[in-house]
């Protein structure tokens, strides 16, 4: 409870420390934080590299979730614990900004905080150990600019890529298919590259997927998939070099907004307005077909007769697409979104090169694939898979593979996996800290120690002996000079990653050691934690 | 799992289990669903009978894993894993939905006590991985293809149907069951669209009574005081109003002021009606079938006109008919000349058991083709259509790939003697892992031998010498007899793409399962 006193020395209550309110303060404060983010470091650990364990995961709903990607783990875990939920931020911003090292990230974040425990035990301040964290944290990015090298690759030469995404794949589901799931993933990325700005708008590979068939019908379609079929089960289903009209007028009676309505009360009204429907109908087919659409897309359903109509004019057409694919479909064709009939003519008209209904399997699902639209080069990863749970295995694999070629495409500055990276700035800060007076020396050490720890968790994930292949290694790289020496985990019998082709983005490293710091950082300043406890 | 309990880091409700605690409950849970299943299998496999939880209770009584997997409750995510294994076989290959259960189960159980030996899980994936190459290109190397000969080809298709019905309810009529089957597969000529063949199940008769029937079969009645049988049929197929078919357009609605007024739009649109019937019957046509409701009225024109109606055959219906009889579905009626109508030599009302059915022969499409099934109660019915389906599904991947192995676990022994062979070459842990694989293998085997009664000790520990006596020995297990017996000689086959895909989805089954080191499970959803 805290009182104070006023000029009176009456005493007067500024936090009401109610019975239901639970309070931790100082040094205790700091201590449950970093137990707490322990705890989902420590989880996360075991998933690390590529022999990591994979986690089971059951949602609320029961569904069963398998999977080892860090990011996709913390998600589904539904962390409740603030300082928790930091972390589960944490490795959703790796994430967002590079897409790998998820779990990296979580697991070097982790150590920093279990150090920082022993410092704080030895009485430090907890800012002086965030303060040595940073300085340590800008000698180990120093670190990655000397010892990081240029991965060479062109668009003609893509097997460099091609090895890199397998590296990636080779831990997952896919593992048994990384080759052909590998160039898939890279010649998607080629495809919306921008080689001379270094760009990738991830925006334009779409991933789908559809429950059903093998992993190996997995492909790669450059152009649009939207999950329609034709309206009539009798329309062409496979067309080439097509016009296209896209609408959002419904192939129906109209339905004016205004309230209105018509009143019958002779015959001939009868008559008359029948014969309007009619040809109101036959109209708007023809509208379309005279304007010298081939194909008509559109927002809206069909009635039946106009949909007869439609197959009778030779005129394929898909109804109920909705709003989004319509946008991309009009980008990726080049046609005009035309919202009357009256307003459609010729030159609203887009191309596509292909477009082709595909069936699945013995169930009745169907798909439409649109290829060769002149103007987007939007592409398509069409994923296969036995069920949901290896489908949504695979897309979070193809995504991570993509990431890893995207990151390269934008700068090709990379340094050595295997926690080789780690192990060179843990020693590389080891060295600053000697020339360091003051608390910040420890500070520094610490933070060499807790880099340590990823090539730890790698060895140990691996089933070597963690501390004797870690110090074998440290002994080698101090005695070399050799930053390429990491963990030998796919036991090859190597330790020079160079070889095994396991290597990680520059950008992607610094990042993970930023965000570690920042995170780290936040969580030692906090002394006082106040929450409300939950409603009875 | 104490710890973050303690700490509040997950949700109230929630749980974690890890390491050990977590691989213990996912090897409990799988082999619990394993050994449920385990006694369906082979030819002497036991039945289920599977009560549902919904109104009525109702009962199904089965042996096909697949379905006793679907219908069941499970909590454990690690069995959870496993029904979806063997759905996903059902939907690729139909058959073997009990093998790839009992074959990952086996998997898990050895790899349970190598990890009580210290064994890294990783390494154990590692040898189940290399020994699972092994074992397939064993299976490609023994099986034989004969497609270049029809008469071959046929036998060996009977062979198969014979096997997989050898298992089921068919079993007593498996021969007349196999040639229906066979039948109706080679009429798709390959193209594997077993949407073509149709399956009506009438109670009533005894299963030997059940037929296959050339034309196209629809449960639905001719109107009334129409022709019952009608040869060199024109039909149209249409999707179209019939009962009031009212104006859409602009929201319009009938206003009159007097009774005379409303006696003249009920005549207009009895006209109207009338004049769409006669633009129907315009085209030629003597059978007119439509997707939606025929009233009496326009109902009566036809009958008049002499022309057969028939109403309500639902979408799924409309869209087969279309196909089978090769004309387009119609909405409107305005040029004759140029829809397609459909055609065939004879339509009449057949009577199965009590109920009339429209027939329908002589059509344009040669793969359509209907199985009627009779049998004494809806449950043998229900249970020889799973039956029959899983015979069509394996003989549909047969036709796409004609190669075929023995059956009576004969590929199992040959794959478990050379995984065997290349575990004694293999330096370090993996070896263990594979001699391992080989011994869930031949689990099989003895598994059908236990089903049946026989001593699996015995006859697996025969089976293993007579194939180490002989490189390409015949010997499988004889479940008649009750010995090794030759599989060639008593003609048990089976497709080689039933056996590849349990082998390749059990192995990865369990490795999915042997890759977990720790289950979350959240708070389950709280329900209002």
């Amino acid at each position: 409870m805290s009182l104070a006193f006023d000029e009176y020395g009456r005493p007067f209550i500024i936090l009401r420390e109610q019975e239901r309110k639970s309070r931790v303060k100082g040094i205790e404060a700091v201590k449950a934080s970093i137990m707490a983010a322990k705890t989902v470091a420590r989880t996360l650990r075991s998933s690390l590299g590529p022999k990591g364990m994979d986690k089971m995961l059951q949602s609320p709903d029961g569904d069963v979730t398998i999977t080892n990607d860090g990011a996709t783990i913390l998600e589904m875990m539904e962390v409740e614990n603030q300082i928790g939920k930091l972390m589960v931020e944490l490795s959703k911003s790796q994430d967002h900004e590079i897409g790998d090292g998820t779990t990296g990230v979580v697991v070097l974040a982790g150590a920093l905080l279990e150090h920082a425990e022993s410092l704080l035990d030895m009485g430090m301040h907890p800012l002086r150990i965030a303060e040595g964290y940073e300085m340590a944290c800008k000698v180990a990015t120093e670190n990655l600019d000397n010892i990081k090298t240029r991965f060479e690759f062109s668009r003609e030469d893509i097997e460099p890529l091609v090895k890199t995404c397998m590296t990636t794949l080779s831990s997952k589901v896919v593992g048994r298919l990384k080759r052909p799931m590998a160039e898939i993933c890279v010649k998607a990325v080629l495809a919306v590259a921008d080689l001379e700005r270094r760009d990738v708008n991830l925006d334009l590979i779409k991933v789908e997927g559809k429950v059903g068939g093998k992993m190996e019908d997995t492909r790669l379609v450059e152009g649009i998939v939207i999950d329609k079929e034709f309206s009539h089960p009798q329309m062409p289903k496979d067309l080439r070099d097509v016009k296209v009209a896209i609408l959002t007028c419904p192939f129906e009676p109209p339905k004016p907004k205004t309230k209105h309505k018509v009143d019958i009360d002779t015959v001939e009204k009868f008559e008359a307005l029948r014969e309007a429907e009619r040809t109101y109908f036959t109209d708007m087919v023809q509208r379309c077909k005279d304007s010298g659409a081939q194909l008509v897309i559109c927002q809206w359903g069909f009635d039946d007769e106009a949909n007869h109509l439609l197959m009778h004019q030779n005129l394929p057409a898909v109804r109920w697409v909705g709003g989004v694919e319509i946008e991309l479909l009009a980008m990726a064709t080049g046609a005009r979104i035309v919202p009357r009939f009256q307003e459609l003519t010729a030159d609203k008209l887009g191309f596509a090169g292909s477009v082709k209904e595909l069936g699945f399997g013995t169930t009745k699902d169907k798909m439409l694939v649109i290829e060769g639209c002149p103007n987007l080069k939007a592409v398509t990863i069409f994923v296969r898979g036995g069920n949901r749970m290896v489908l949504d295995e695979i897309k979070r694999s193809l995504h991570d593979a993509i990431c890893v070629a995207r990151n390269l495409v934008r700068d090709n500055a990379i340094v050595y996996g295997g926690g080789a990276a780690e192990i060179s700035c843990a020693l590389a800060v080891e060295e600053a800290a000697d020339k360091v007076t003051g608390v910040e020396h420890y500070a520094m050490r610490a933070f060499s120690d807790a880099l340590q720890a990823v090539p730890l968790a790698l060895a140990e994930n691996s089933g070597l002996p963690p501390i004797e292949s870690l110090t074998a290694v440290k002994k080698r790289q101090l005695e070399e000079s050799n930053p390429y020496l990491g963990i030998d985990c796919n036991d090859t019998g190597t330790n020079d990653m160079r070889e095994q082709n396991v290597f990680e983005t520059v950008i992607g490293k610094k990042q993970q050691l930023f965000l570690a710091t920042q995170v780290c950082k936040m969580i030692l300043k906090i002394d006082d934690v106040i929450k409300p406890s939950d409603f009875e | 799992m104490a710890l973050s309990q303690q700490s509040g880091i997950l949700q109230q409700g929630a749980s974690e289990e890890r390491g050990e605690n977590a691989r213990m409950a996912s090897f409990v849970g799988a082999v619990a669903v394993a050994d449920l299943v385990k006694s369906t299998l082979g030819p002497k496999g036991m039945d289920k009978i599977l009560q549902s939880m919904g109104r009525g209770q109702e009962v199904t009584i089965t042996n096909d894993g697949a379905t006793i997997l679907k219908s069941i409750y499970v909590d454990n995510p690690a069995a959870k894993v496993l029904v979806d294994i063997s759905k996903v076989q059902d939907d690729e290959v139909g058959d073997g939905t009990t093998s790839v259960v009992v074959f990952a189960g086996e998997l898990l159980r050895e790899a349970e006590l190598l990890v009580n030996q210290k064994v890294h899980p990783m390494t154990i994936i590692a040898g189940y991985r290399e020994a699972c190459d092994c074992a397939r290109s064993v299976l490609e190397l023994i099986s034989f293809n004969n497609r270049s000969d029809p008469a071959l080809f046929r036998a060996d298709l009977l062979n198969i149907a014979k096997t997989t019905l050898s298992s089921k309810i068919l079993t007593v009529d498996k021969e007349h069951f196999a040639n229906l089957a066979v039948d109706a597969i080679l009429r798709l000529k390959g193209s594997g669209n077993l949407e073509a063949i149709h399956i009506i199940k009438k109670t009533g008769g005894t299963l030997q009574e059940s037929f296959l029937d050339e034309g196209f079969i629809l449960d639905k009645k001719i109107g009334v005081g129409q022709p019952k049988r009608i040869e060199d049929a024109r039909i149209l197929v249409a999707n179209t109003p019939m009962d009031t078919d009212k104006i859409k357009i602009y929201g319009a609605r009938v206003r009159v002021d007097s009774m005379a007024k409303v006696a003249d739009i009920e005549a207009a649109e009895k006209e109207k009606m009338r004049e769409k019937v006669r633009k129907i019957i315009d085209h030629g046509i003597n059978c007119f079938i439509n997707r939606q409701l025929i009233y009496n009225l326009p109902e009566e024109m036809f009958a008049d006109a002499g022309v057969m109606a028939i109403e309500h055959a639902d979408f799924d219906g409309i869209e087969r008919l279309a196909l089978v009889l090769g004309g387009e579905i119609v909405s409107t009626f305005d040029n004759p000349d140029t829809v397609k109508l459909g055609h065939c030599k004879l339509i009449e009302e057949i009577m199965i058991g009590e109920d009339r059915l429209i027939h329908f022969s002589g059509v344009a499409l040669g793969e359509a083709c209907t199985i009627v099934l009779r049998g004494a109660s809806t449950h043998i019915l229900d249970e020889a259509e799973r039956s029959l389906h899983d015979a069509l599904c394996v003989l549909k991947e047969t036709v796409s790939d004609a190669r075929v192995v023995f059956g009576g676990g004969w590929p199992e022994i040959r794959m478990a003697k050379a995984v065997e062979e290349l575990a004694s070459r293999t330096p370090g842990k993996k070896a263990l892992a594979m001699e391992a694989f080989a011994r869930a293998l031949r689990a099989l085997p003895a598994t059908i031998c236990d089903n049946a009664g026989l001593d699996s000790a015995e006859i697996v520990a025969n089976l293993k010498a007579a194939h180490g006596a002989e490189a390409d020995s015949r010997m499988g297990v004889d479940v008649v007899r009750g010995e090794a017996g030759d599989m060639a000689e008593l003609g048990i086959y089976e497709s080689f793409r039933v056996r590849q895909q349990v082998l390749l989805s059990g192995t990865e089954a369990a490795e999915i399962i042997l890759r977990v080191d720790d289950i979350i499970k959240c708070a389950p959803r709280k329900r209002g």
